[in-house]
């Protein structure tokens, strides 16, 4: 029976550890809550603007806008154009804005803003492409590219090389004249791109051409990029078609795919699209929590950070008084360690957070000092027991009081902290310690005393730990680890440390048996 | 200055963990506590089952009734006022006798005077929960004064001695004598600084004793040695002890029997957690008597169960 309350305890241990593993797991790797404290996460703004002369009839845009984007993840987004109507939808290329009105004049701009940060659990889009459907194209050039594949693919093993092979090609137009005229004179690399992806439809591997920006720190004016994405059957390769060079950099935003213009404008004219960055670095809290409203979620719901924020301010407090409830099970029940009352020191330690610890110890024992030598003279009173007690409360709040104003005068900021001190917590202490000092004798007294001072101490030390601060707070789950090492306190059978100590002679005198 | 953790396990002392967990939490049902936590009943419990406790004068449950406390005690000399709910013997007041030329001043057992109005006021503090578990009102009792036995003559410094008794599912398991010292303000608790001396459970004869978790062989006052005392009436006092298992039904208590000269060994209260400090006393660890004992089945009678801890326990 023993042991199934021990395999009990053991289990239901265990349950919550998991429970409260795997949802710190998942709050950090996937909502991206970070486990350490002050660490900045990248982002980028970006702003893509739109300006064109207005026509008189009906106006009627549509610009590309990030849509799948690998390596980045879009935090907001947001459209300003006045007096237009923003819609974005996807598209065959990605996502596009359409933005439409009926009658404007002059010069309009209108701008697309977006926030992206490095997420690298966001993949590329993993669906198979269909094997694209061969080229139409009219003589010469369909000679000319037969021959170009034909070449190309006795000379490389797998979509991979082939490409690679290809844009090796497109790059010296003068070596090969098939090449030369199906790109038509010295082209750049939009058109290359282009090219290419034509000759590998023909060889039947799937290929995209993709449009995106740098990601720098600051760019006024960012150039988009082609990029050549193509399929080898289970993934895609990345290509730029001016080298052709195989990969991606790493800062590399995808903005759309296809050959269709970044933007375009019917009742318009003159139109220019210009892309701008600026990178920044943010809270990775907020992010994380921005993140978790985007991504909607049961968990992702249940964050302290959907509180207000004095409410907020009230939780990371709460939250650590379990570890140094922790902390006084360990010092009472695996060191040995005695205090006055079992939460006493928590609370005190509490009040340290505000005085620190040098003050807090200083504050904390002159006022314990002094409220004893008054429960010494109201001994003398035989006053009845609870009004003896508002009496040492009283005097308690009054030494309070009496600390401010000195330490004020004196110029000392510490001493105004005092107020801070749970003087119920204070006045109860007095009248305790009095007692054991009545009756144990003042030295047991002052050991209690200092055993209080030293445990509360401890619970500070751990209850100040930046990082189990931050830990608590973002990841309140981490209370249920917490419980679960009570839980196995409690059965805890071992002697105590002290227990070394008092049983010392009871080992260096075996006696007589 | 430490012993190591696999000393101690191979004396078998006994932890406060493990005692906590494996002894007061299993053999100790959380309801009985109230019978041992409470004096007095533990008095009329142990009146109705026929054993012997220092009688009771009086009690007083109300501020309004410590008025009467002269009355309780105007036939006597010597009592004891004792909180109901007390531990480790706190708020106890000894009254040795009457001053002969002061009305109204009683004289304590440490020599000190204290007039009949702070004695109220000790019983009011004792009413309003000063000494009891959680602060909870009280009830303040005044009983007789035991006269202790002469053979603590010369080892005990006022105060009265007792003998703590480790009774283990009706089995006693050890014993010891604790001697009020100059330190304990004739107090008999070993956390206050009384000696205790371990006890041989067949011949009743004292062994070496403890002071401060150390070893002593000498009474700190008075210099006389500790050991090979003989208790008188220790099959008695045994006896009475092993009964309190019937009495409250609380598989690990403390039993503390004092041994007065004119009535022989009486209860004077039950403990539901019984320190440790008996495992110095006796330089013995628990832990080899206690899980013998587990192994013994239920229902043994108070004269099996003496023989059986007489047979096992025994010296030689």
């Amino acid at each position: 029976m023993i042991a199934r309350r021990e395999l009990q305890v053991w289990l239901l241990a265990l349950v919550l550890l998991l429970i409260g593993g795997s949802l710190v797991y998942y709050k950090s790797s996937v909502l991206g809550f970070p486990i350490v404290p002050d660490t900045q996460a990248r982002v980028w703004t970006i702003e893509a603007t739109l300006s064109f002369e207005a026509g008189r009839g009906p106006i009627k845009a549509r610009m590309f806008i990030p849509g799948l984007t690998p390596g980045f993840a879009i935090l907001d987004e947001n459209f300003v154009s006045r007096g237009f109507g923003a819609t974005p939808r996807y598209v065959t290329g990605g996502r596009e804005v359409q933005w439409a009105r009926r009658r404007a004049r002059g010069p309009q701009t209108l701008y697309y803003r977006a926030v992206v940060y490095e997420d690298t659990a966001l993949s590329e889009d993993d669906t198979t492409p269909p094997f694209p459907p061969s080229p139409i194209l009219a003589e010469p050039f369909s000679t000319a590219a037969e021959m170009i594949v034909e070449d190309v693919g006795s000379k490389s093993a797998d979509p991979g090389s082939f490409t690679a092979e290809l844009l090796k090609r497109l790059a010296n137009p003068e070596a090969d004249q098939n090449v030369d005229l199906l790109l038509g004179g010295d082209p750049d690399p939009v058109a290359l791109a282009k090219t290419a992806t034509t000759l590998l439809a023909a060889a039947l591997i799937p290929s995209r051409l993709v449009r995106g920006i740098y990601l720098q720190d600051q760019t006024r004016r960012s150039e988009v990029v082609p990029w050549l994405m193509v399929h080898d059957g289970t993934r895609w390769l990345y290509f730029d078609p001016a080298t052709g060079d195989q990969g991606l950099p790493d800062n590399f935003l995808f903005w759309w795919t296809g050959t269709d213009a970044f933007a375009q404008v019917d009742g318009g004219r003159d139109q220019d699209v210009r892309v701008s960055v600026s990178g920044g670095l943010m809270d990775p809290i907020s992010l994380a929590r921005r993140r978790s409203e985007v991504r909607e979620g049961p968990i992702s719901q249940l964050s302290l950070f959907a509180l207000p924020i004095q409410t907020q301010a009230v939780y990371s407090i709460l939250l650590l008084v379990p570890l140094g409830a922790l902390v006084v099970v360990l010092l009472r029940n695996v060191v040995g360690m005695q205090t006055f009352g079992t939460f006493m020191p928590v609370l005190i330690a509490l009040a340290f957070r505000e005085t620190r610890l040098l003050w807090g110890i200083v504050l904390f024992t002159t006022l314990v000092a002094l409220g004893l030598a008054f429960r010494f003279y109201l001994e003398r009173l035989r006053l009845l027991a609870i009004p003896r007690l508002s009496a040492v409360l009283t005097i308690v709040v009054l030494l309070m009081v009496a600390v401010s104003v000195v330490s004020n005068r004196l110029g000392l900021d510490y001493g105004l902290s005092v107020a801070l001190f749970p003087m119920v917590i204070l006045a109860m202490t007095v009248e305790r310690m009095s007692t054991v000092w009545e009756e144990r004798g003042a030295g047991e007294a002052i050991q209690q005393g200092m055993g209080s001072l030293v445990v509360a101490a401890a619970c500070f030390g751990v209850m100040e730990w930046n990082l189990v601060q931050h830990l608590v707070f973002v990841f309140p789950e981490t209370l249920l680890i917490v419980l679960a090492i009570t839980l196995l306190l409690g059965r805890y059978t071992g002697y105590r440390l002290t227990e070394l100590r008092r049983f010392r002679d009871l080992v260096k005198n075996p006696g007589a048996r | 200055m430490l012993a190591s953790v696999r000393q101690l396990r191979g004396r078998g002392v006994l932890g406060m963990n493990a005692r906590n967990a494996d002894f007061i939490q299993r053999y100790n049902p959380r309801r009985l506590y109230p019978l041992v936590d409470d004096k007095l009943e533990t008095k009329q419990l142990a009146l109705a089952a026929g054993i012997a406790v220092p009688e009771l004068y009086g009690t007083m449950s109300t501020p309004g009734e410590t008025g009467g406390f002269a009355d309780i005690v105007a036939e006597r000399d010597e009592f004891v006022i004792k909180p109901a709910h007390g531990s480790g013997g706190d708020g106890i007041l000894v009254v040795a006798g009457k001053s002969a030329r002061r009305r109204g001043q009683y004289r304590l057992i440490d020599g000190s005077f204290m007039t009949e109005a702070e004695i109220r006021f000790h019983i009011t503090n004792i009413i309003s929960g000063r000494y009891s578990l959680g602060g909870h009102r009280d009830c303040a009792m005044v009983e007789y004064c035991v006269k202790t036995d002469p053979v603590f003559e010369h080892v005990s410094y006022r105060g009265i001695p007792d003998v703590r008794v480790l009774v283990f599912r009706g089995y006693p398991v050890a014993a010891m004598v604790r001697l009020p010292t100059r330190a304990s303000h004739g107090k008999a608790n070993l956390h206050q600084g009384a000696v205790g001396a371990g006890i041989d459970l067949v011949r009743g004869r004292t062994q070496f004793g403890v002071l401060d978790n150390g070893i002593t062989d000498e009474h700190p006052d008075t210099g006389e040695l500790i050991a090979g005392i003989d208790l008188p009436n220790w099959d008695v006092l045994l006896e009475l002890a092993a009964r309190c298992y019937e009495l409250t039904g609380l598989g690990y208590q403390g039993v503390d029997l004092v041994l007065d000269r004119q009535h022989g060994p009486l209860i004077l209260e039950l403990n539901a957690r019984p320190g440790l400090g008996i495992q110095i006393a006796n330089r013995l660890g628990l832990a080899e008597r206690l899980r013998r004992i587990e192994a013994e089945p239920d229902g043994a009678s108070v004269a099996e169960r003496l023989a059986l801890a007489r047979q096992l326990f025994g010296e030689s």
